[in-house]
């Protein structure tokens, strides 16, 4: 069983987490084209190689980014958001609708 | 009786047939070049040479031929698929899959066993009524049973409620078939390397030559080598070749695992599956149980075997045929997949002129062998994408326009 360390929780089994894709940055919703979004969405680096993603550990719900080698399969470092987000990401207002 | 076979065997009067003849020295220049020797890869260099006269082609391959994801596979081939577009394209396949021993005058041990899809839900019994009409829709034999076909179908298996899944009914599909998959890569290559088709194993590229937006060579570790198209048909290092090429795939590489047990009796005739449970076993001509499931938990470029994977399939498995708990396990395997948001391929062009795409197979690769190498051959060919692959191309991603292929393997519903 491989162990994942959770910056919360410490070392737990694998079984408990999941993977949350990729650690992208993401496009202003209301501002971006149609092809930026669905580059957002749904286009991957899929690197061979060091990544970074979004990981989740199911029982107690909690969000946090590792950096992982995807050719060795070996965790390189686990943190909590906090590190990269340092406050709270705000998009402008959506355009009005309509009229 | 052995002496006897000895002197045969190295009598030179029944010389042994080389199957691929010498490999060449590498050209510096060729109309077509094919990234992978796989049997997509494999598959349209015989049909770029046979419809199409295309014969001036390589095939380079990192490995040796077939001995990626084409040997990794459970080998299944059906078409019973959800959407129109993805029954149509797979119905192609099964037909030529038919013929393909006699095509190929190479016997790739192609055995229609019958396909069910066993459902443990109401959810999953709607989803195999809805799967038998598009099927029957468009011609392709398929329909649902319930648990007294089952009993008389499938003698062997566990139909008992006193289970964690009960087995409410299942879309039966008649001419699911198993075959050899590695036969169907040497069939490919040999005949097409009769045809004037240079297949060069061991060979790696390295790096794509782009000039004004347009495809002009490759870089391998043998040397530079000039092309008017190329083709990549590389499975889980998709995402790596167009890289090189400067665009992006919608594609994750995940490891998909497999398993086969000891040579048994034959008692298993049909292919079973079960959505709900990610399982598939079939029992192949030499009585070995092939059984597989669904793709590890998350990405990674590593055909590792783990014990996850097998004690998580092994407890269903066990649900179906409870008389297997003492059966060995004779080898386990990983190969990596190219998955795809929506579970359908990504075929056709990309946003490098001349330079084609055969992607996105994940966990459906193998059945689409045949038909793949045919269209993708046309394309080429042609230079047009016929009507089947049109669905599937990789612009479909930012229309909007997804082919959401809920029939895939291990899918559950």
């Amino acid at each position: 069983m491989k162990i994942i360390n959770c910056p919360l929780n410490g070392p737990r089994n694998a079984q408990e987490f999941v993977h949350g894709g990729e650690f992208v940055a993401m496009p202003d919703p209301h501002r971006s084209s149609d092809a930026e979004w669905s580059s957002f969405v749904f286009l991957e680096n899929n690197t061979a190689g060091v990544v970074r993603e979004w990981w989740c550990h199911v029982p107690t719900a909690y969000w946090f980014i590792a950096e992982r080698d995807t050719i060795k399969d070996e965790f390189i470092r686990t943190y909590d958001p906090s590190e990269v987000f340092r406050e709270r990401v705000e998009f402008a207002k959506p355009p009005a609708q309509g009229s | 009786m052995a002496f006897g076979l000895i002197k045969y065997g190295l009598s030179p009067r029944y010389p042994g047939k080389r199957f691929l003849s010498r490999q060449p020295e590498l050209k510096s220049s060729y109309d077509v070049v094919i990234i992978g020797g796989g049997g997509h890869g494999l598959a349209c260099a015989y049909y770029l040479a046979k419809n199409h006269g295309v014969k001036n082609v390589a095939v380079l391959e990192k490995g040796y031929i077939g001995g990626g994801n084409t040997g990794r596979n459970t080998a299944i081939i059906r078409s019973n698929y959800l959407t129109p577009e993805g029954v149509a394209f797979y119905d192609e396949s099964v037909r030529l899959f038919q013929g393909l021993s006699e095509d190929l005058d190479f016997n790739i041990l192609y055995s229609e066993r019958g396909h069910f899809t066993l459902a443990h839900t109401d959810a999953a019994m709607r989803t195999s009524r809805w799967r038998a009409e598009v099927n029957k829709h468009l011609g392709v034999n398929s329909e649902v049973v319930d648990r007294e076909d089952l009993k008389r179908l499938v003698p062997s298996l566990n139909l008992s409620e006193d289970v964690r899944y009960p087995i409410m009914g299942a879309l039966y599909h008649p001419p699911g078939a198993i075959a050899r998959h590695d036969a169907v890569a040497w069939g490919y290559a040999g005949r097409a390397a009769e045809m004037g088709i240079e297949i060069h194993q061991g060979t790696e590229v390295t790096g794509l030559e782009i000039e004004d937006g347009r495809i002009t060579g490759v870089v391998t570790n043998r040397g530079r080598v000039a092309c008017g198209k190329a083709m990549q048909a590389v499975a889980g290092l998709s995402g790596v070749m167009a890289n090189m090429a400067g665009f992006k795939l919608p594609i994750k590489t995940v490891p998909l695992q497999a398993c086969v047990s000891m040579p048994l009796k034959p008692f298993l005739d049909p292919i079973i599956v079960s959505g709900s449970l990610h399982v598939y076993i079939s029992q192949s001509s030499r009585g070995e149980l092939v059984m597989g499931g669904s793709t590890d938990p998350y990405p990674r470029y590593q055909t590792r075997s783990t014990l996850d994977f097998i004690e998580g399939l092994m407890a269903h498995i066990l649900e179906l045929f409870p008389f297997l708990a003492d059966v060995p396990i004779l080898r386990q395997w990983a190969g990596m997949t190219d998955m795809t948001p929506d579970f359908s391929p990504v075929m056709g062009e990309t946003p490098v002129k001349n330079y084609y795409i055969d992607s996105g197979w994940g966990t459906w690769g193998f059945k689409a062998t045949p038909v793949c190498g045919k269209r993708m051959a046309e394309t080429i060919a042609t230079g047009r994408v016929p009507a089947l692959l049109q669905p599937f191309r990789l612009s479909r991603f930012e229309e909007y326009s997804l082919v959401g292929e809920k029939g895939a393997a291990s899918v559950g519903h």
